[in-house]
């Protein structure tokens, strides 16, 4: 095991993982941006330096500057978190470069799979089923019209770069193409450096699916089960839930085989998540894969009894998984919220100094947290300050607790989705499973 | 003075707008980056554009003027 692991995080996450270094006995390096001199995380930290200004590019983005405090500090390994660099393949690489480990997998299978076209091109050739669509990018809005025209509206019209929603389409019909086309290749360019669109069949009512995955670098490969994160809003997800209510047992192994054959066809080492959509039939297809730890890790920890950031650790250190497909254990129910500084209603962010934090404790609740009683909130990043995780013997145990929590939990001095979240888990929709992604827009919005 | 002003911190993003340009109540004039989200500013009511406050990349607070109208 490393002796001293580099976090190149933030928030809640950098938080978390320094949790387990310490359970391990490795020490944590954190890094911080002038915003964040009085975050959790870098009071968790066991060395912490600055990296520069608040702004992303200044410092958490700042490759070169992450590299020197890893060499200063005689880090071993870096783990990346979710967000900002995780997928960033130049990262990946130059840590290689600088003799250190990068936890997670090779800077190859990064690149191939953060380009979404590419990525359905390689999991159809392993024979994985993707959403019906194309493997090539559009050279404009009229070829775009063609193939949806083609595959019959509605269609997504996507960015092949994209990612959180940004790039991403719902269109009926070809004046929708038109106005949509040209805005959305905007944006992918602006925020992820590359305009490609394609087009993708329209799944109508679909449910969001998630399996997690972990591989060692002597070719095994295990599935952790899934999650279900349909509920979700502006196309980020709000709430996530382990098991899945609607999979039977048939259809949860043969997306868990699929997850695993994805893997083994990219030589892919570490811990992944491949998403998929799955529609009113249970057929499932393909989404994009996640070559990192995801946000909502917690709920498979909770069923499985695993600690996923703990088997990251062991696999880039060398070790092997230790463990067959049958070891792993799925007990009890598990459902995330995600805590949100933003107007309930219109979901604009909210930015501020919090005044009051007061959170709920008992049997079956877990908190992650990148804030603390006064914290002041700031523009520069993710809105999300916290997660709420709840567990119970079954779903609906694990509802009646989240409402519990939720009942309980206190957020003063700035907007929050807390409110909204109390609707989700109070809602007889929610309860009774049709948790869809469209659950939002069907059953919260205009009331 | 009619002013437009920022509803919450952030980084300008975009101005849609130059001095001289006539607006209409409701057109986009401004988009703020907060929290990795676009904020579009809109105009409050019908005017024409004096002056613009802020350069793009700007970081402004809650309430700072962002666009000055005749």
């Amino acid at each position: 095991m490393f002796k001293k692991v580099l976090i190149a995080n933030r928030g809640e996450i950098a938080a978390r993982i320094m949790r387990t270094c310490k359970s391990l006995g490795v020490a944590a390096v954190g890094v911080y941006s002038e915003a964040d001199i009085e975050a959790p995380h870098v009071k968790m930290a066991d060395e912490a330096y600055l990296l520069g200004g608040s702004r992303v590019a200044e410092s958490y983005l700042n490759i070169d500057k992450i590299l020197e405090i890893a060499r200063f500090s005689k880090a071993e390994a870096i783990h990346p978190g979710y967000g900002l660099l995780s997928e960033n393949t130049e990262f990946a690489r130059r840590c290689e470069e600088a003799g250190l480990v990068f936890i997670g997998p090779s800077p190859e299978v990064i690149s191939r799979m953060g380009s979404k076209i590419e990525s359905r091109k390689v999991m159809e050739k392993a024979g994985i089923p993707i959403v019906p669509g194309i493997a090539y990018p559009l050279a404009d809005a009229e070829e775009a019209v063609r193939v949806a025209e083609r595959m019959g509206y509605p269609v997504m019209l996507k960015a092949s770069a994209g990612g959180g929603g940004i790039g991403m389409q719902m269109v009926g019909n070809a004046d929708e193409i038109y106005k949509a086309f040209a805005g959305n290749q905007k944006r992918a360019t602006d925020f992820f450096g590359d305009g490609a669109m394609y087009v993708e069949k329209y799944i109508e009512n679909p449910r969001h699916i998630e399996i997690q995955i972990l591989a060692d670098g002597f070719g095994d490969t295990v599935y952790l089960w899934e999650r279900e994160c349909s509920i979700q809003r502006r196309h980020q997800k709000v709430v996530e839930e382990a098991p899945s209510s609607f999979l039977d047992d048939v259809t949860r192994s043969k997306m868990g085989e699929a997850a695993v054959k994805a893997a083994q066809s990219i030589k892919y080492r570490n811990a992944g998540t491949i998403e998929f959509l799955v529609d009113e039939n249970k057929n499932f297809y393909f989404l994009e894969m996640n070559t990192r730890l995801q946000v909502e890790h917690p709920v498979t920890e909770e069923i499985t009894g695993l600690d996923l950031v703990a088997e990251q650790l062991r696999i880039a250190a060398g070790d092997s998984l230790g463990f067959a497909q049958d070891d792993v254990k799925r007990e009890g129910h598990a459902i995330e919220v995600r805590i949100y500084a933003e107007d309930p209603k219109t979901f604009f962010p909210s930015p501020g100094t919090i005044t009051k934090l007061s959170l709920p404790e008992g049997p079956g609740v877990r908190h992650e947290l990148a804030v603390h009683g006064q914290s002041v909130v700031t523009p520069f990043y993710d809105p999300m300050i916290a997660k709420l995780v709840v567990r119970g013997k079954n779903r609906d145990e694990a509802i009646d607790c989240l409402q519990e929590a939720l009942a309980h939990y206190q957020v003063e001095g700035i907007k929050t989705n807390i409110s909204m979240l109390q609707k989700i888990a109070a809602h007889p929709a929610f309860r009774a499973g049709d948790t869809t992604t469209s659950f939002v827009a069907k059953y919260l919005q205009g009331n | 003075m009619n002013k437009l002003t920022a509803n919450m911190a952030g980084t300008v993003w975009k101005i849609l707008v130059k001095a001289g340009d006539q607006v209409e109540e409701g057109q986009d004039v401004v988009i703020l980056e907060s929290m990795k989200m676009e904020i579009p500013i809109g105009a409050e009511f019908d005017g024409t554009v004096k002056e613009i406050k802020v350069n793009e990349g700007d970081f402004v607070n809650e309430g700072d003027v962002l666009v000055e109208f005749e």
